[in-house]
């Protein structure tokens, strides 16, 4: 921007009075901005050392393969195996992201392609407001309203229906996968919403005028112009949600069951990495468990980071 | 040219649904607030905000320890993480497009902005609560610094980067040396909008759970020092929400009511704040 051009003028131009204090100052504020910027790199640094540090025993002992695919989690025989934590973080995000993606997409087009000017406010208002309720508080409602609900009407009628899918099969207990996928849903919602706007608001105007002027319909003109221009970083939006989902951890740690075991019914309870952290971390007796706990959150933090760089990299391919 | 009836039709059907797509979304919004604001009504009193929590099975008290928990924890988080957050969107700000470091910390601030909450407080735990071998107020705090930080660095760069170069450009033909114009001209500019983005990064912070579990702890009784583990609305209300006493999830409703309060509050000052800023903008 400006900077590009009065930088160098500003360092090597005529020397003015008082060249030397000027530099001095312009030097210190640099090293200063140098020094915030970098913070950024040292904190990532600091994040995976300190949990590498912490996870190094169970890294060595059980070694790593073999942690992540026992499904043993007994803490007192210090026994520890990461698959049902795996599994659980795994079943919910794909719950919560194939339940929300479709609507997010939904809300998306009713927003920048749908509703009259006056009502465009007011809905992103009402969308923002669901990403601003503390996950704690999802938890409390999940517990009290969608569980029962889960429990009394839609295992039943979904077991009655498909309960020959192993899917849809067991106990109607209400804690379980479904629950704990319901609830993310709602709460990875506004993230897909407000990604996917973002994206379709940088479709060129003239595409859109285009397919106006070949005849199309205004849905026509989404499907034409719209979608195929947005595809890339609504896979991005995808991809961010499901890592947000990954790492959401007080309402599934209320709603999924706490049991760690694997389960293939969406009815069954479960448990999930981040949950398991924020049940046992405060309460871990020995260094071995304290260690395991970490191990499951380096694997949190790694696949998180992935989740993210891969949507940054597809969203950012579109922006100008 | 008027297209066919039944392509017409299918275009308006297929806007309906998306319309159906809005209410879907908005069902839960609602249902969660008639269900807090009904249920937590009951337990709102002037003892909810002045007491300590009671037992379990006893009086049910209050979460006034808690209240003023948050409080200390988001102080010395912000004290942390401010000057960091917005130093490294100045940084970006004051960078070239093609400025490889920059685009490197752009980057990472982005992908570190989705980094799961709870991993921040494993983190705090490493940094803080092992070495000192108590959980405190300050492990809490660090926790949130590290999540506040990212998003924060970001913003802020937008806001700077909306001040008009003129501006800058103006402050350097006058001889007035770069820190200077930055730190005088530059971020006064864009004051309101840092000042939207941070008090943004202080109502989402307020609201964590996970990260505070085991770093500030909790405590029933008042504490502000930041060396001792300290209660919180979060915390207070998690383990409220799963006790078996009917009492306590009373007081759960209520401070689950206290808590959207709180950052109600916050969200509405950001916008005021930020609103003033673009009446700035026109007159």
């Amino acid at each position: 921007m400006s900077m590009a051009h009065t930088a160098p003028l500003a360092m090597s131009g005529a020397p003015p009075r008082r060249a030397g204090s000027v530099r001095t100052g312009d030097r210190l504020w640099r090293l200063f901005l140098l020094a915030a910027g970098c913070g950024v790199f040292l904190l990532t640094a600091l994040i995976l050392i300190v949990l590498a540090r912490l996870a190094l025993p169970v890294l060595h002992q059980p070694g790593t393969w073999a942690f992540l695919t026992s499904s043993d989690w007994d803490p007192v025989a210090e026994s520890f195996g990461a698959l049902p934590f795996v599994w659980g973080t795994l079943v919910t995000s794909a719950v919560a992201v194939v339940l929300a993606f479709p609507v997010g997409l939904g809300v998306a087009l009713f927003i920048t392609e749908v509703a009259p000017t006056w009502l465009r406010r007011p809905v992103t208002f009402a969308i923002e407001l669901l990403s601003a309720v503390p996950s704690v508080v999802y938890g409390l409602w999940g517990l009290f309203i969608v569980v029962p609900w889960l429990r009394e009407t839609v295992e039943p009628a979904l077991g009655a229906a498909l309960g020959f899918l192993p899917l849809f099969s067991g106990p109607p207990l209400g804690l379980g996968y479904l629950a704990a996928g319901l609830v993310l849903a709602v709460m990875v919602l506004p993230t897909l919403a407000s990604v996917s706007i973002e994206v379709m608001r940088t479709v060129p105007a003239g595409l859109r005028e285009s397919a106006y002027a070949l005849g199309a319909t205004q849905w026509e003109v989404v499907r034409l112009a719209v979608l195929p221009h947005s595809r890339s970083g609504l896979v991005g939006a995808l991809v961010l949600g499901t890592g947000r989902a990954l790492g959401e951890t007080m309402a599934v740690a209320m709603l999924i069951g706490n049991a760690p075991s694997v389960g293939t019914s969406l009815f069954a309870p479960g448990y999930s990495l981040a949950s398991v952290i924020a049940n046992e971390f405060a309460e871990a007796g020995s260094d071995a468990h304290v260690g395991a706990l970490a191990a499951l959150g380096l694997v949190l933090f790694l696949v998180t980071i992935a989740f993210n760089a891969a949507a940054r990299l597809l969203i950012g391919r579109r922006q100008p | 040219m008027k297209a066919a009836l039944s392509r017409r039709v299918r275009s308006a059907a297929a806007f309906l649904l998306t319309a159906l797509c809005v209410v879907i979304a908005l069902v839960p919004l609602l249902s969660l607030a008639w269900l807090v604001v009904s249920r937590g009504w009951a337990g709102f009193s002037w003892a909810l905000l002045t007491e300590v929590p009671g037992p379990p099975g006893g009086a049910p008290g209050g979460v006034g320890n808690a209240l003023a928990g948050t409080g200390v924890v988001v102080f010395w988080a912000a004290l942390l993480g401010l000057p960091l957050g917005i130093g490294a969107g100045v940084f970006l700000a004051e960078s070239d497009h093609d400025d490889r470091l920059a685009s490197a910390v752009r980057f990472t601030a982005d992908v570190l902005a989705g980094v799961p909450s709870i991993v921040a407080g494993i983190v705090a735990y490493g940094l803080i609560v092992a070495p000192m071998k108590r959980f405190s107020a300050l492990a809490g705090a660090v926790a949130l610094a590290v999540l506040m930080l990212p998003a924060l660095a970001r913003t802020t760069e937008e806001l700077v980067r909306r001040v008009p170069g003129a501006l800058r450009e103006g402050g350097l033909a006058l001889g007035i040396p770069q820190w200077k114009t930055s730190l005088r001209i530059v971020l006064p500019a864009a004051a309101a909008g840092i000042a939207t983005a941070v008090l943004l990064s202080i109502a989402r912070i307020a609201g964590e759970t996970g990260p505070l579990l085991f770093t500030s702890l909790n405590n029933a009784h008042w504490s502000l020092a930041p060396d001792q583990p300290i209660g919180t609305l979060t915390v207070q209300l998690y383990n409220d929400a799963i006790s078996p006493y009917p009492a306590m999830q009373q007081r759960a409703w209520a401070t689950a009511l206290l808590l959207l309060v709180v950052v109600g509050l916050l969200n509405m000052a950001a916008r005021v704040v930020a609103g003033r800023r673009a009446e700035g903008a026109h007159g």
